[in-house]
């Protein structure tokens, strides 16, 4: 296992490796980071020269990704080159972003696995019954629905549910755009309405989709399992039925759910860029839309190495878990 | 007289011939059968077919051009307009049915091109193995690191907006998970006689990727070219949404979904509209995809009912 993990970290370096340079070339070749300050007015060719030279423009793109890359090793990620960001440390940002993606990301993926392990292991006990037709039927439909337009469904709603606290004259309680810049407020009682007021609307919208994976998912493993001949051995030694259950069967179906788990964490980065949009929220996903709307290289290598390391690491664990859980998987 | 009871016997083996005649059905005639019957693919196969149509062949017969902004904003649903009309006063009905189009358009474009260069990639790496194997599939890896929108989003942004832009640079990755499936069925079926045999008589490798590994592999390529489908549509979708897709005067569902979104609640029927189309797509699709997989696949009916 030990072994299994060395030799995968070290495929992985490689592989973060060239792929930074891919998106290193692919970065410097989407734009000019000065073309917004060249379209001034009034900003000389000098200046214009002193600022490519500040950035390091002026050097073949090797080395420019060389420089970036030992500065990204130490943590000096570079500056934000947008206007109006007043070169900003990226790693600011990026460490700030990441950081509120994450609380929503793993909050509503843990539920989602709750509630999709729940659902299809009872649609699985119960094949073929109305609750598992109603099931399979919510899990295609939300499998179909882009994930923009349920949030702007769900934020639609949310609105319309604070108008209505409003005219009973209650406190607004849902937020619908962002986090509250002041923390939760000081009491426990306060800190729970505003914290489930926040997180609530753009956690179901996240939900969705990994909800109707995760229920598809152990449905069918539960399926397999509950048909395996071990499982037929434990009733006819006479176990009770939810030991059988719980015990025998349940606990061998959620290995594969528990690696998509691992996967999609890593994954969901690309799924909250909608949500947060829509939800006003300064994560991972609102960071890259307006680095790429303004064109900001270091704040875009930044995003992409996080991301990628993310990823890859996340789908290592993965694979540990796998080789953890079921021990007729040797890894090494 | 041996002659004869030859003859007799002929004739006796062609009357039981003709009493139960059973004709021989291709292997494809079955699958087509099983396609036929299976009732929530051709429902839906129906549905997509009406829409298409409708998308293609409903405009020209409508009183308004998607560009005439000669109406007013903002009107309500009726009259000449039976959608209404957005901000700038296009008839919301037009819209629609023009974004249809092309998201249509882009879905399928991106679906048949990664599904195209998926499958020959998966296929010379299953086949060939080794060191050729090893690196396209660390190239696979390469590509998955980073969240598909992200990247494309940078890159429409840098080269154009129009569709096809935003088609082949959707496709650009979303060939690693076909490629992966080819590469798997590719392994296996390489190990079969039929391929060595074919080996032994000299054919080339193209040759035998081309005339006996692809067509091998014809019902899980068909049935994941058709889910990328509905992939293709969603993802699109999110791109426009966020700004960062399709721009004017091209268009697609999720551009009129950005335009329209923050009239969800005060002209709901300017949001529903494309976010039903969407649905709607991409679920038709889904079911056809299952519905194929069945017909392909004996063994699979009923896992999903």
């Amino acid at each position: 296992m030990f072994q299994y993990l060395i030799r995968r970290l070290l495929i992985s370096i490689p592989i973060l490796l060239i792929g930074s340079f891919l998106l290193f070339l692919l970065v410097a070749s989407a734009g000019d980071p000065l073309a917004a300050l060249k379209s001034k007015p009034g900003v000389t060719a000098a200046q214009i020269h002193t600022l490519s030279v500040q950035l390091g423009l002026d050097h073949p793109v090797l080395v420019r990704y060389w420089n970036w890359l030992t500065g990204f090793v130490r943590g000096d990620w570079g500056v934000s080159v947008a206007l109006g960001e007043a070169q900003t440390p990226v790693i600011d940002t990026i460490s700030s972003a990441l950081w509120i993606t994450m609380r929503l990301v793993i909050g509503a993926e843990l539920i989602a696995l709750v509630l999709g392990i729940s659902v299809g292991v009872f649609s699985a006990v119960r094949q073929y019954s109305i609750f598992d037709y109603i099931m399979t039927s919510v899990a295609f439909v939300m499998f179909s629905m882009p994930i923009a337009c349920v949030a702007v469904v769900i934020k639609g709603y949310g609105i319309q549910f604070n108008d209505v606290l409003v005219s009973l004259h209650l406190k607004r309680w849902l937020t619908t755009a962002g986090p509250p810049p002041g923390g939760f407020g000081n009491n426990l009682g306060q800190v729970i309405v505003n914290y489930t007021g926040t997180f609530i609307l753009p956690t179901i919208s996240l939900m969705t989709i990994s909800f109707a994976a995760y229920s598809r998912f152990q449905r069918a493993s539960m399926l397999e399992t509950l048909n395996a001949d071990y499982v037929r051995t434990a009733r006819a030694k006479g176990l009770s039925a939810s030991r059988v259950l719980f015990r025998h069967a349940m606990r061998n179906a959620l290995i594969p759910v528990s690696t998509l788990f691992a996967l999609n964490i890593g994954a969901i980065i690309g799924g909250a860029i909608i949500t947060e949009h829509v939800f006003g929220w300064n994560g991972m996903g609102t960071v890259l839309v307006s680095a790429v709307t303004n064109y900001d290289p270091p704040t875009l290598m930044g995003w992409f190495a996080v991301t990628a390391t993310v990823v890859v690491v996340f789908n290592l664990l993965s694979d540990l878990l796998y080789g953890i859980l079921d021990p007729r998987i040797r890894l090494g | 007289m041996a002659n004869v009871t030859q003859s007799t016997a002929v004739g006796t083996a062609a009357a039981v011939r003709s009493e139960f005649d059973a004709k021989a059905r291709s292997q494809s005639s079955i699958i087509f059968g099983r396609f036929v019957r299976h009732r929530a693919a051709m429902i839906s196969l129906g549905l997509l077919l009406l829409l298409v149509l409708a998308a293609f062949l409903v405009p020209p017969l409508l009183p308004y051009n998607y560009q005439d902004t000669s109406s007013g904003g903002f009107l309500k649903p009726g009259g000449g307009h039976l959608l209404g009309t957005d901000q700038l006063g296009r008839d919301t009905l037009a819209q629609l049915l023009r974004g249809t189009q092309f998201s249509l358009a882009i879905a399928f474009t991106v679906a048949i091109s990664s599904t195209v260069v998926g499958v020959v990639i998966g296929a010379v790496a299953g086949y060939l193995k080794g060191f050729l194997d090893n690196a396209l599939m660390r190239l696979v890896d390469l590509f998955l690191i980073v969240p598909q929108i992200a990247l494309a989003a940078i890159l429409v942004h840098a080269w154009s907006s129009t569709w096809w832009v935003v088609s082949i640079v959707l496709a650009l990755f979303n060939w690693m998970s076909i490629a992966r499936i080819t590469r798997g069925e590719a392994l296996s079926l390489s190990a079969r006689e039929f391929i060595e045999a074919s080996r032994a008589a000299g054919a080339g490798t193209w040759h035998i990727v081309f005339k006996h590994l692809i067509p091998n592999m014809v019902g899980t390529i068909t049935v994941n070219a058709t889910l990328s489908v509905s992939t293709a549509v969603l993802t699109e979708a999110a791109l426009s949404f966020i700004g960062l897709g399709v721009q004017l005067p091209d268009t697609s569902l999720g551009l009129i979904v950005n335009d329209n979104y923050t009239q969800v609640l005060l002209r709901p029927w300017l949001f529903w509209g494309p976010f039903l189309a969407i649905v709607l797509i991409s679920m038709t699709i889904s079911f056809i995809g299952d519905g194929l997989r069945d017909a392909f696949d004996p063994r699979q009916t009923k896992v999903r009912a």
